[in-house]
């Protein structure tokens, strides 16, 4: 059971991922889900695609607070973070992080055990303005909330 | 290759606080060098934090994640010198692991 | 009147010579320099003063376009219709501080505005019945001037300790670059200000660079400043000045620590702000728990303070102009921990109605006195009138563009749409400091590049939506680039990419993929070029007397019945 999320994998990776995998095994099962990696939809192309192949188009939330820039500083690096509010979206086991015009919009996803904050912040890159999505997974649902962040030549200001 | 990861781990309230930054170029696999060759994919896939050998988030990621990936999270619990790591392998296998002990925020 | 106050008075009126006369002047014009104060709590606010030491003129914009939620509606208003909003009687000094109107006969007649030594007289009559007042500055203090960016500020440094300005926050303090800020606030204004900055955060674990707020005990009243610098300075202004430096208009931190404030007992907050008033009416009506907003950044002087409604109440907006032109004086009456009454009045500042303050006189006189000889220079004479200032164009960014063009052989030139910059009168004589006043920046390289028609109509594109973006959040403050060469037609209403038609060069359309030759200046890349002062001062002393300035204006469609906007 514990051996099937690595099925296919070549055994040189397996014998690198060996140190992640000792730790994996004391973990509950939903974390142990997180290892296989959604190599799908990491592939998928535009934002429709991501969502078809998470299975479900998801349904907008207030319960989800994203915080992006409204104008990015430097497009390579675009602060974003997302809080959950519990009270509207419990039992918050994954969040997604989208950028709708990059070439393959999902840029990150974060598995969150039960005793972790619904909490992430990390920076991604934004080729050209658009929409960014933060996509939340509870109780196996998917939940969204969108928000612009323009990218600009900048200058000229003041 | 194990590469530093920067970490800073600090007890608020009743949350451990959790920042790092990693090492890492994050290329996507669409740029090209000055010669005009197709500078290869090289991007962190996984990251996973642990609390006492207990994973407190994993993350898959893909290379829209910018170079040099800043990653905060917050999980319950944790005490005042405990254990907090920080670990990533990319998609050409390499690793990358730090550790720090946690503080009073 | 008390006998302390009466001598008070003299001695005063001592220092200004002929102070009796000027207070009884000051009666007639309809502005009150000694205006009764209201309650316990009181705030003077100055803004965005671009570092100009001297009394000035500067001309209020007849352009200054607000669309959609901020159509028709201050600080969205100009000439006659700002007149009428706020009830100011024409041909008034109050009408001239404010607005365009027969400029040149109305600065012939009320004079020049602003300066410190007139600003320190002013703060210390206005301080004079407010016990505990503090002096706020909304930044831009340390940028626009000569003697700024030749001694990095230090001017102003020694001018701020003076004055007395005990709390400020910044935008172009820091293109001086985050090393010459710290040496600055660590060094000389230690212990002297404090510079107030929430939302300036390192780049590596986000941790503030800068003291968010200030909490201070006046008359009993506990008062709580917290400092919301530019937002936008890493886009607007050169990055590479304040690497590691991450900025933003953080809002949800705003709130944090704004009801974090109220929990700790603060009976009065404040945000002392350089966003740009539309971006601070749009933060009052979503952040609840602020008194009131002192705003800057986009040079708005607008005469009232404005009511913001929001969920718990209501915040005040305030924009207390530019280039010293006035001071702001907000009032708050605090009793049983509520706030009963408040009162705001934006001064303006006029250099004939307000005797210079002898000592900070002869500050400015020995701080400029190392460079008298550079700044009296003489490079041509005008007989038309210079200003900056619309949201298109201006004379001397005119000026600029055709220097630009004529000097390297260019078929079009940009200048940035900068809102700082004085004016002067026809038949004046055009000096080095008035050429600074208009160029004086810390990355002021020349270039001259070939591009693309399509990479010109997306620059141009990208501009406007800084503008006229219907969220003010996306807007970035600043003018129009100024564009010599090119003709081309603005639809502001219009939605992004879809605003600028009809670009033309001597005629003929711009073709996309055709290289033009383009001179510019102000990238905030990292260039290097001769500096504009060298070229346009060169071309100035070539021309020695500019005649009449033909401004190229673009053609601005779809502002039919538009209020900022006076054809």
């Amino acid at each position: 059971m514990k051996n099937k999320q690595f099925n296919g994998m070549a055994r040189r990776t397996f014998l690198r991922m060996s140190s992640l995998f000792a730790l994996a095994t004391a973990l509950p099962a939903q974390v142990r889900a997180m290892a296989t990696r959604p190599t799908s939809v990491f592939e998928a192309t535009g934002v429709e695609a991501v969502f078809s192949q998470l299975g479900a188009t998801p349904t907008r939330s207030e319960g989800i607070i994203f915080s992006v820039p409204d104008i990015a500083e430097n497009g390579a690096v675009v602060p974003v973070k997302i809080e959950i509010d519990a009270s509207i979206l419990p039992d918050v086991s994954k969040l997604y992080v989208l950028v709708e015009k990059n070439p393959n919009p999902l840029a990150a996803v974060f598995g969150v055990p039960k005793t972790t904050r619904p909490y992430i912040e990390t920076r991604v890159k934004v080729a050209q303005t658009c929409e960014l999505y933060a996509v939340a997974e509870a109780g196996g649902q998917f939940f969204m909330t969108s928000k612009e962040t323009k990218v600009t030549l900048g200058g000229c200001g003041g | 290759m194990a590469s530093r990861i920067r970490i800073r781990a600090q007890l608020k309230g009743g949350e451990c606080e959790v920042k790092a930054l990693m090492r890492h170029p994050m290329e996507t696999g669409l740029r090209k060098d000055q010669l005009g060759e197709t500078i290869p994919a090289r991007f962190i896939e996984t990251v996973t934090v642990t609390h006492n050998e207990n994973i407190v988030l994993e993350a898959h990621w893909g290379a829209a994640v910018s170079a040099n990936p800043f990653l905060g999270m917050q999980f319950e619990g944790g005490s005042v010198d405990d254990i907090v790591k920080v670990s990533w392998r990319d998609n050409q296998g390499e690793t990358g692991e730090g550790e720090t002990r946690i503080r009073q925020g | 009147m008390q006998r302390r106050e009466f001598s008070k008075m003299l001695a005063l009126g001592a220092a200004a010579g002929l102070a009796l006369p000027g207070v009884a002047r000051s009666a007639q014009t309809g502005l009150n320099y000694d205006l009764a104060p209201v309650g316990n709590v009181h705030l003077l606010h100055m803004t965005d003063a671009h570092a100009q030491l001297l009394p000035i003129h500067f001309r209020e914009p007849s352009a200054n376009i607000g669309v959609h939620t901020a159509r028709n509606r201050a600080p969205h208003l100009v000439g006659q219709a700002l007149l009428d909003s706020f009830g100011i009687a024409p041909n008034s000094h109050r009408a001239h501080a404010f607005t365009y109107l027969d400029y040149e006969a109305s600065a012939a007649e009320f004079g020049r505005v602003g300066g410190f030594a007139q600003l320190a007289t002013l703060v210390k009559r206005l301080k004079a019945n407010r016990p505990g007042a503090l002096l706020l500055d909304g930044g831009d203090l340390w940028q626009g001037s000569a003697t700024a960016l030749w001694t990095r500020a230090q001017d102003m440094v020694e001018v701020s300790k003076l004055l007395g300005i005990d709390v400020m926050t910044g935008h172009w303090e820091f293109t001086l670059g985050s090393e010459r800020v710290l040496e600055i606030l660590e060094g000389d204004l230690a212990g002297h200000l404090e510079f107030l900055a929430h939302n300036v955060r390192d780049l590596d674990f986000g941790d503030p660079v800068f003291a968010g707020h200030v909490i201070r005990e006046m008359n009993g009243v506990s008062v709580a400043i917290i400092g919301q610098a530019f937002p936008y300075t890493p886009i607007a202004n050169p990055a590479h000045l304040i690497e590691g430096w991450t900025f933003g208009i953080r809002e949800r931190d705003l709130q944090a620590r704004v009801d974090d404030l109220r929990a700790q007992g603060a009976q009065v907050v404040v945000l002392l702000s350089h966003n740009g008033a539309d971006t601070d009416i749009k933060l009052a009506s979503r952040v609840s728990g602020i008194d009131a907003i002192l705003g800057g950044h986009t040079h708005d002087a607008i005469p009232r303070a404005l009511e913001v409604p929001n969920r718990h109440g209501m915040t005040l907006v305030t924009n207390a102009g530019s280039n010293g032109k006035f001071m702001g004086v907000l009032d708050f009456d605090v009793r049983e921990g509520g706030i009963k009454k408040w009162s705001y009045h934006l001064l303006p500042v006029f250099a004939d109605l307000l005797p210079a303050d002898p000592e900070m006189e002869a500050l400015i006189s020995r701080l400029r006195s190392p460079y008298t000889e550079q700044l009296s220079e003489v490079l041509a004479t005008t007989d038309d009138l210079l200003y900056r200032r619309g949201n298109f164009s201006g004379s001397f960014d005119q000026l600029i563009c055709n220097a630009l063009q004529q000097e390297l052989d260019a078929e079009i030139a940009f200048s940035p749409g900068f809102r700082w910059g004085t004016t002067l009168l026809p038949g004046s004589d055009i000096t080095m400091e008035d050429l600074m006043s208009q160029v004086a920046i810390t990355y002021p390289s020349v270039t001259l590049r070939e591009i693309r028609g399509d990479m010109l109509k997306q620059t141009l594109e990208d501009v406007a939506d800084n503008l006229f973006n219907p969220d003010p959040y996306y807007q970035q403050g600043g003018d129009m680039v100024r564009v010599g060469g090119l003709s081309y037609r603005i639809a502001p209403r219009e939605r992004t990419g879809h605003r600028i038609s009809d670009m033309r060069l001597r005629g003929e359309p711009i073709e996309a993929a055709k290289a033009y030759k383009v001179a510019g200046w102000a990238s905030v890349q990292k260039v290097e070029g001769e500096p504009i002062w060298d070229l346009v001062s060169r071309w100035l002393r070539d021309q020695r007397t500019i005649g009449h300035v033909k401004i190229n204006q673009p053609e601005v469609a779809g502002l039919e019945s538009n209020l900022g906007f006076d054809t």
